[in-house]
């Protein structure tokens, strides 16, 4: 094992961790915030929009991300839109993650049974309050594990950003390997630093979750 | 002023071609217990449903203390606190203590002040035997005391009359009695009652007056012990005779 290598390569690993962890922060974001507007569209059948997230969702569900990136970083160009790696990463991360939220979501939603609703009118409560009192903090609850499981996906498919010249972690390791040919090294350190960015992640939505559960007794 | 809180006239309720009620007319007075009895989906649940507009009718008119029943999204709030409903599947909100279910509709949609909203709760939670139940979350509790504390949920919006949806249907045999118990001493203290039951003793003993639906029409009337005795239809006989075992 060359540690002097590893050492010296270190921060160049770092850099590219902070761009794995900011494109895909954003994008995961960007992605909950589809994923919500779609839930509410798909819940409330809202007509035309309903059909629009229909579309988009089977799109986005059944293409994987590369192609999705490659059409955004090639093809669009060919259109006269000419995006950068970044916004490339960024876009591509919510069209494909909006889709597994708003599936999730709106899956959370429905674990309200019809009767909990009418139960909740019968009191006089309006279609808001309703929305607000008893089904918004129900699904909340539901939403959690899903939550959780989408984030985690979303940010290991970060590593194919490296297939637009996105400098990330992916990217930075090939190029490596490309130069100096000590894969064992590079690869281990690659790990690490996915490892370094998901657990805390993973621990953080766990306790969440004990915490949720919990609070219902 | 009638004396009337809710009269039905010439409902029709139909669900696409199935038509439950082609014209149901029927009347609960004041102060009054009303038990509906009839076999299975003939409608008793559809009839207490389009009471309070969970389910929209397609004629005939119903009023409420006099004024007829609008459909509008307004109207039906303001109708809703007039008109108290449980369920036979308790239906509380299970992200809230008990405390917070009864206090939701009168804080949020009465607007009334939440101190004093807070001690009428605990009074009827001690009434109904649950006053040390009020921050234990519905998970925690049996079928009988969720359904108490829907019953307090309901009663604390002070409503004109009660429609109760066989609530004691999914209760355990020894959980049934503590829940008509409560539903008797309403009875007795005049709150105005429409009742969908299996419980015929429980019926006989708390109705002002028996309704026997079937086929979609009123097929009797009348004083309990008239009816549970001596019913005057065949159809009516015929039901009563399955809930008293006989060996045949
Ligand atoms: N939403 C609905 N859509 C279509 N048909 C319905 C709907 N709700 C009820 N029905 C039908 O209306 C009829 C009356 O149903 P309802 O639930 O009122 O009966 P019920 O007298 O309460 O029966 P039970 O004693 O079993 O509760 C049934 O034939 C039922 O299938
Ligand atoms: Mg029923």
């Amino acid at each position: 094992m060359d540690w002097s290598f590893m050492t010296e390569y270190a921060p160049l690993f770092a850099e590219s961790a902070r761009i794995t962890v900011m494109i895909g922060g954003i994008g995961t974001l960007l992605a909950l915030v589809t994923g919500l507007i779609c839930a509410w569209i798909m819940y409330f059948r809202i007509p035309l929009l309903r059909q629009i997230a229909a579309v988009y969702t089977e799109l986005s569900r059944n293409t994987p991300l590369i192609v999705q990136l490659f059409f955004l970083y090639f093809g669009l160009p060919k259109a006269g839109v000419v995006l950068s790696s970044e916004l490339c990463g960024i876009i591509g991360l919510t069209f494909l993650g909006g889709s597994y939220m708003a599936e999730s979501f709106y899956a959370a939603l429905k674990t309200v049974s019809v009767s909990q609703i009418e139960s909740a009118e019968s009191l006089g409560l309006s279609r808001y309050q309703t929305m607000r009192y008893t089904v918004i903090p129900q699904a909340a609850r539901a939403a959690v594990p899903p939550l959780c499981a989408n984030v985690i996906f979303l940010l290991k498919e970060t590593s194919v950003f490296s297939a637009v010249s996105l400098a990330d972690l992916m990217f930075t390791a090939k190029d490596l390997i490309g130069m100096y040919y000590n894969t064992t090294e590079i690869l281990i350190m690659l790990a690490a630093f996915y490892l370094l960015i998901l657990l805390p992640v993973s621990v953080l939505f766990s306790l969440l979750e004990r915490r949720m559960n919990r609070g219902r007794i | 002023m009638s004396g009337n809180i809710i009269e039905i006239r010439h409902l029709r309720k139909a669900f696409g071609d199935h038509v439950i009620f082609s014209d149901l007319s029927l009347t609960v007075k004041k102060g009054e217990t009303v038990v509906i009895i009839g076999p299975s989906g003939c409608g008793k649940s559809t009839l207490l449903r389009c009471l309070n507009g969970l389910e929209p009718i397609q004629g005939g008119t119903i009023y409420l203390n006099g004024k007829p029943l609008e459909y509008g999204r307004k109207s039906l709030v303001k109708i809703r606190q007039k008109i108290g409903m449980v369920f036979q599947n308790y239906d509380l909100f299970p992200n809230m203590t008990v405390l917070q279910n009864i206090l939701l509709s009168p804080v949020k949609v009465q607007k009334r002040n939440r101190r004093e909203a807070k001690e009428e709760a605990e009074q009827l939670l001690e009434k109904v035997g649950l006053r040390e139940k009020a921050d234990a979350y519905p998970d925690a509790l049996s079928g009988g005391q969720k359904q108490r504390t829907a019953i307090v949920r309901s009663l604390i919006m002070h409503p004109d009359i009660l429609l109760l949806d066989e609530i004691t249907a999914a209760l355990d045999p020894e959980m049934v009695h503590e829940v008509l118990d409560v539903v008797m001493e309403l009875s007795r203290n005049g709150t105005a009652m429409l009742i969908v039951t299996h419980e015929m003793a429980f019926a006989e003993a708390a109705a002002d007056r028996v309704i026997f639906l079937d086929g979609g029409r009123i097929l009797e009337e009348g004083e309990p012990q008239a009816f549970f005795h001596s019913p005057q239809t065949e159809r009516a006989r015929r039901f009563l005779s399955a809930f008293t075992y006989s060996e045949s």
